[in-house]
């Protein structure tokens, strides 16, 4: 209702105007009241594949009945009132790292290439377990790095003394990598068709779950001695994650984990997870997640050219 | 969570409409965040007067419809309301759930001058 002249306008509904409903149309609507108005408001879908406009007196109604915007300026329409007006975004905060994430992600599939965005907090043994697995599978595979930290190219280092080509982004103050800043990266290292890429991320379980970079899988890294129940601490990371690796789990005598539980409590917030029991320095377990490694390579090159260039090149089976 | 990057990607939305709809302030603006979306809107409130300083948003409101956290319930094939990733389906207590609704942070509408 509007709060200057009380009229109840707020329940007129404007047809085909669900606040999701975004099909490919072009339309213009023009409102009457009983009363007259002497100002309208624009709204401008422009984001979208379509543009659609709306005058209308009021901003409210162009929301259907969903929302109450309070007693703000914006309800009143009294002439002179109030200068503003209304603009429609519909816009995920986050839509402009989701759009290099899906830039990233056609280039790497279009170059059959595994991304595998590996998280996990500061101190799970994330860049000794990739060390290891570069050592072992680089007279395989093609492979690549790319090291997320938010100061010094000390991983960097450590990933380069394996040969393995690898690519430093320091974040700053970031706590997270972020797609545009992978996009470059891209653009650096220029990973071989057919290629593995690791991309670690910046050692935090918080916000890396929500920025998209493209990656096929993310996978989260969690220690044995960080206590069982940090699946459920930080949920959106391993709600968001496909594979879990249980790390450190030669030191398993000496803590006080509980294995089952801690796997327990990673399926409450993801039913679908797939979880594997690692150590990158006893070695323990490294052949599950290398032959996960290879049948998820091989599951998305069925059918593209790089699998048999590349297989061809160095002789690995198909 | 990062709640300040999300304040900084809103401002580049904000300058980037202000461009195509020729607008010069933002003086309020309504986020739809969900209650699974990992977003602390304390957090995101503090950061977003902060980042706004001295742009087009400068003390702009800031207005945050909070959107419940449903799940698809395999073991009751139906859909339940949930209020964080590890709860328990309220219905059956079990952890068969599938999110369905509840993660968005969206930017909805604004009120510019």
């Amino acid at each position: 209702m509007c709060t200057v002249c009380g009229c109840g306008e707020g329940e007129s509904r404007i047809e085909g105007h669900e606040p999701h409903d975004h099909a490919a149309h072009d339309h213009h609507h023009d409102h009457e009241h009983a009363h007259a108005h002497s100002h309208a408001h624009d709204h401008d879908h422009g984001h979208h594949a379509h543009a659609h406009d709306h005058d209308h007196a009021h901003d409210v109604q162009v929301r259907g009945d969903d929302h109450d915007y309070g007693q703000g300026p914006a309800r009143a329409h009294a002439p002179g009132l109030s200068q503003a007006r209304m603009v429609q975004i519909e816009q995920d905060i986050l839509g402009k790292n989701d759009r290099y994430a899906a830039a990233n992600r056609g280039r790497l599939m279009q170059h059959g290439i595994l991304a595998l965005n590996l998280v996990s907090s500061p101190g799970s043994g994330k860049t000794s377990l990739l060390t290891r697995t570069l050592s072992d599978l680089k007279n395989e595979l093609a492979l690549g790095v790319i090291e997320g930290d938010q100061q010094t190219s000390n991983d960097a280092d450590r990933i380069r003394a394996t040969g393995v080509r690898a690519i430093q982004i320091n974040t700053g103050k970031g706590c997270h990598l972020d797609a545009h800043q992978v996009g470059h990266a891209l653009d650096h290292l220029q990973p071989d068709d057919g290629s593995v890429l690791f991309i670690e991320n910046v050692g935090n379980l918080v916000c890396p779950a929500a920025f998209d970079l493209g990656e096929a899988h993310k996978v989260a890294i969690l220690s044995i001695t960080e206590g069982e129940d940090k699946p459920i601490k930080y949920p959106d990371m391993f709600h968001a994650a496909d594979l879990m690796l249980l790390n450190k789990i030669d030191l398993l005598p000496y803590v006080q984990f509980d294995v089952e539980q801690c796997i327990e409590y990673a399926r409450r917030v993801n039913p679908g997870l797939q979880v594997l029991t690692v150590s990158a320095t006893s070695g323990e377990g490294m052949d599950d997640w290398y032959a996960w490694i290879r049948a998820t390579r091989q599951a998305r090159l069925i059918g593209h050219p790089a699998l048999k260039r590349k297989d061809a090149a160095t002789g690995a089976a198909v | 969570m990062h709640e300040m990057s999300l304040c900084e990607s809103l401002l580049q939305v904000f300058e980037d409409e202000a461009r195509r709809q020729h607008f010069g302030h933002v003086k309020t603006v309504w986020l739809e965040i969900g209650a699974l979306s990992g977003v602390e809107p304390a957090a995101l409130a503090f950061g977003y007067d902060v980042v706004c300083r001295g742009t087009l948003a400068e003390g702009s409101r800031l207005e945050i419809i909070e959107t419940p956290g449903t799940a698809w319930c395999l073991q009751c094939a139906g859909e339940v309301a949930i209020d964080a990733r590890h709860a328990p389906c309220p219905g059956c207590g079990g952890y068969q759930l599938q999110v369905t609704g509840g993660d968005e942070m969206r930017i909805r509408e604004l009120e510019v001058a």
